[in-house]
């Protein structure tokens, strides 16, 4: 039953193919075909993986997407600690989106810092039918009287805001004059705009953009530049991630300005533009504003990996090449440094999980950036795919990371993530809490990829060793052995024992 | 006799409100039970029935109260010219939140809370166009039957009258809503009672009354009357009266509407000779460009 085993590249691919078409065969005739514009066995040599991607999903499948709130919210916003964003609309998306996605921060929460609070304008009917303008004001008041050291307010709004044409612009400038300048973002982040979370990461970017630098220009700045000065992007401090990698970068000399966004603020955004180098490790969600500094401000940017030592080592060294030699040097000490303790961490894990498979299922950076660490322990990865990718994602993909013949699949439905988890029978997957039972009661090991399943920090050379332990946890955990699966267990009437 | 639910829909300023008054106040007089439930957020669509310039609206007294559920029936409804009863669903001022929205959220706590009990008609009065699925409430689920679109001869009332009667096309089979009729409010324009007859037929229905332009209905509403209360031996309320008793007459007649695309509707005109014919040509040229 299980394939998985098939070592020869070629029967692998036509394995992969065959599984394809069917999990088509259910589907519609239409549906079919859109969707198999999305699933691809990946050819080595290709420029991107041939797929489709950042498309509207179908209507009737179960897609793990989320929104434009979401991805503004939730994913660039959510984590400036400093701030206090708002949930304008109904009290739901403010509900399940609390207590943010363990970005972790330092700071007196609901005194100087707010992440894991939840401020909403809990809107009424009355405030679909009159406008929720007045209140939005409102309680922007009242959080300048309860929180008097936040650093500022954003706006994120709900679908509703869209449709009734609240002008929360014209609140947050008035409001942003009373209180002396404050900065107050309104970001147009609607839900029913755009196909997934990524045009929420874009607008959110853009809300920095006109917001935060345009009405900062001319403001004096609180530090001083340095020639070494760098802004960590798209890292969201996920139990701990970004500290992982800022140690890394201090110790190779640099010093780090800001932290987009995890345990960041509104000054570290205001200062970015001063950088001498913006490093970008979730491209799909920053990438926009990191253009835009490079443009408007002439802050070049380079994407790098801190997930497992090969990439750590290979993004510390390209990171330092846009520096002089003290901080080349200071890459090389870094790398040697911690060589010890991730050979050890190798030396353990790797024989346990030499040769295993898991496939991927997750957003933003993760479907790619995460194979070179698990490569470091000697597993592959035979499967990945991209919740709200873009093409330039699987260009990426295809360019720097996925083996030949990987099965990829964009904007997996539920039922194709099952067929092809049943099918090709991975010792581990990697997804979401959506997913995560799903999978365990199949029988396959899982790890929650989005929050590390409460544990990480992953990135940085640290991240590694917590990261190999815990994929060693899911897939050679006892508790597998301990449930046999009925049927196939020589001795006695399986149905039996199932009707009990 | 079961309860009758009718909806006056029509381009804005045509006089929805003033025909509506008078013909329900005329209803009145012949001993039927009324309610009428005005859904425009200028709230002025009882004022001939209660002498008032605005009553308290649901929405406001729902925003004041904290929201609908704490209201009661009595709040809202008050009683006006031959006790018929008067609701006002009201809305935001121009330019903020969600009308519509207000008009659902009215119409469902009527219902609620037994508005409808004891009454022979209810009238909904409707704001302008149809703009969005709010506005449409009255015409969906089974709430009004009939539907009477006031109307004139001028050109952008006709246009709206087809509009509506897409609208109504659009819920006829699954609500069940119908079309009663045209009424056809005098402007005095050229051909206006031929044209009206001619749309109605268009439409698949006819026009139901013809009201001529007197201006003691101007007189009235200066009172804040109906021309039936102000001047009942007038000649106008006689008309109003006429329509009350046809619409009172037209009960399960309605019809599914027959829209019709906009080049027919500017065939119709043509062949009126209210339009000339357009130049293709022409199209798109300035003045300056003509005169070359």
């Amino acid at each position: 039953m299980s394939v998985s085993t098939t070592t020869d590249i070629e029967a692998v691919k036509e394995r992969n193919r065959a599984l394809i078409q069917e999990a088509l065969e259910v589907y519609p005739q239409k549906t079919a075909k859109r969707r198999a514009k999305h699933l691809n066995v990946h050819e080595e040599g290709k420029s991107d993986c041939g797929v489709k991607s950042n498309i509207k999903s179908i209507p009737g499948v179960m897609t793990i997407r989320g929104c434009a709130y979401a991805g503004s919210k939730g994913v660039v916003w959510g984590p400036i600690k400093d701030m206090i964003h708002i949930s304008h609309g109904p009290v739901g998306c403010g509900q399940y989106s609390w207590a943010a996605r363990r970005n972790y921060y330092i700071g007196t929460t609901g005194i100087d810092t707010f992440v894991t609070m939840q401020f909403t304008s809990d809107f009424q009917e009355k405030d679909i039918v009159f406008g929720g303008d007045k209140k939005l004001a409102k309680i922007m008041d009242e959080i300048e009287m309860l929180f008097p050291l936040n650093k500022g307010i954003t706006v994120q709004s709900e679908c509703p805001i869209g449709l009734i044409g609240d002008d929360i612009e014209a609140v947050s400038k008035a409001k942003s004059k009373e209180y002396g300048g404050k900065t107050i973002v309104p970001v147009r982040c609607e839900g029913f705009r755009g196909v997934s979370q990524s045009l929420g990461h874009h607008i959110a970017n853009d809300a920095v953009r006109d917001w935060v630098f345009d009405k900062s220009e001319g403001k004096e700045l609180q530090f001083e530049p340095g020639p070494y000065d760098v802004a960590i992007i798209g890292d969201y401090n996920i139990g701990g991630d970004a500290w992982s990698s800022r140690i890394l970068l201090e110790e190779m000399g640099l010093r780090v300005i800001a932290q987009w966004s995890g345990d960041g603020s509104i000054a570290e955004l205001e200062a970015t533009p001063k950088a001498k180098l913006n490093v970008l490790h979730c491209y799909r969600s920053m990438n926009y504003i990191s253009r835009h500094m490079e443009e408007k401000y002439g802050v070049p940017w380079c994407e790098y990996n801190f997930f497992g030592p090969t990439k750590i080592e290979e993004s510390l060294r390209k990171i330092a090449s846009y520096f002089d030699e003290s901080i080349q040097q200071g890459a090389e000490r870094v790398i040697e440094k911690y060589k010890a303790l991730t050979d050890a961490a190798i030396a353990k894990y790797r024989p346990r999980l030499e040769g295993k498979t898991v496939m991927l299922y997750v957003g933003g950076l993760r479907p790619r950036h995460v194979i070179g660490a698990y490569e470091d322990l000697g597993m592959n990865v035979v499967g990945t795919g991209y919740e709200f990718g873009h093409n330039d994602d699987y260009q990426r993909t295809a360019q720097h990371y996925v083996k030949d013949g990987t099965l990829i699949y964009d904007d997996v439905t539920g039922y194709e993530f099952e067929k092809f988890v049943e099918k090709i029978q991975p010792d581990l997957v990697g997804s979401g809490i959506k997913e995560k039972y799903v999978f365990q009661k199949m029988g396959v090991p899982f790890r929650q990829m989005h929050s590390w399943d409460y544990s990480g920090p992953y990135h940085g050379y640290d991240g590694f060793a917590i990261f190999a332990r815990d994929m060693d946890m899911a897939i050679n955990s006892p508790v597998w052995k301990m449930a046999p699966t009925p049927w196939k267990k020589d001795d006695g009437d399986y149905l039996a024992i199932a009707a009990e | 006799m079961s309860l009758r639910q009718i909806a006056f829909y029509g381009k804005g300023g045509i006089g929805k409100s003033t025909t509506s008054q008078n013909t329900l106040a005329a209803l009145a007089d012949l001993g039927q039970r009324i309610l009428i439930v005005g859904c425009d957020p200028k709230a002025d669509s009882t004022r001939l029935m209660l002498h008032a310039k605005a009553q308290d609206t649901i929405l406001s007294l729902a925003a004041e109260a904290g929201s609908v559920e704490d209201l009661e029936l009595e709040d809202v409804m008050k009683i006006g010219y031959k006790d018929i009863r008067c609701v006002e669903s009201g809305g935001p001022e121009p330019g903020v939140g969600c009308a519509g929205r207000g008009v659902i959220t009215s119409i469902n706590f009527l219902e609620e809370n037994g508005a409808y009990d004891d009454i022979d008609y209810v009238s909904y009065d409707v704001l302008g166009d149809v703009v969005c699925g709010g506005f449409a409430m009255p015409i969906r689920e089974n709430k009004a039957q009939e539907i009477y679109i006031v109307m004139s001869g001028e050109m952008m009332a006709m246009y709206a009258a087809n509009n509506i009667s897409k609208g109504i096309l659009k819920y006829a089979n699954s609500g069940g809503v119908r079309l009663g009729g045209l009424i056809c409010n005098e402007r005095q324009t050229d051909k206006e009672l031929e044209l009206a007859e001619n749309l109605a037929k268009k439409l698949g229905t006819h026009l139901i009354h013809f009201v001529p332009r007197d201006n003691i209905v101007q007189h009235a509403e200066l009172r804040r009357m109906t021309v039936i209360e102000y001047a009942p031996e007038s000649k106008q309320a006689d008309e109003y009266r006429q329509l009350a008793q046809k619409i009172h007459n037209n009960a399960g007649k309605g019809i599914v509407p027959t829209p019709i695309s906009m080049d027919e509707l500017e065939d119709m005109l043509m062949e009126h000779g209210i339009m000339k014919p357009v130049d293709e040509s022409q199209v798109g040229l300035t003045a300056a460009d003509l005169v070359v």
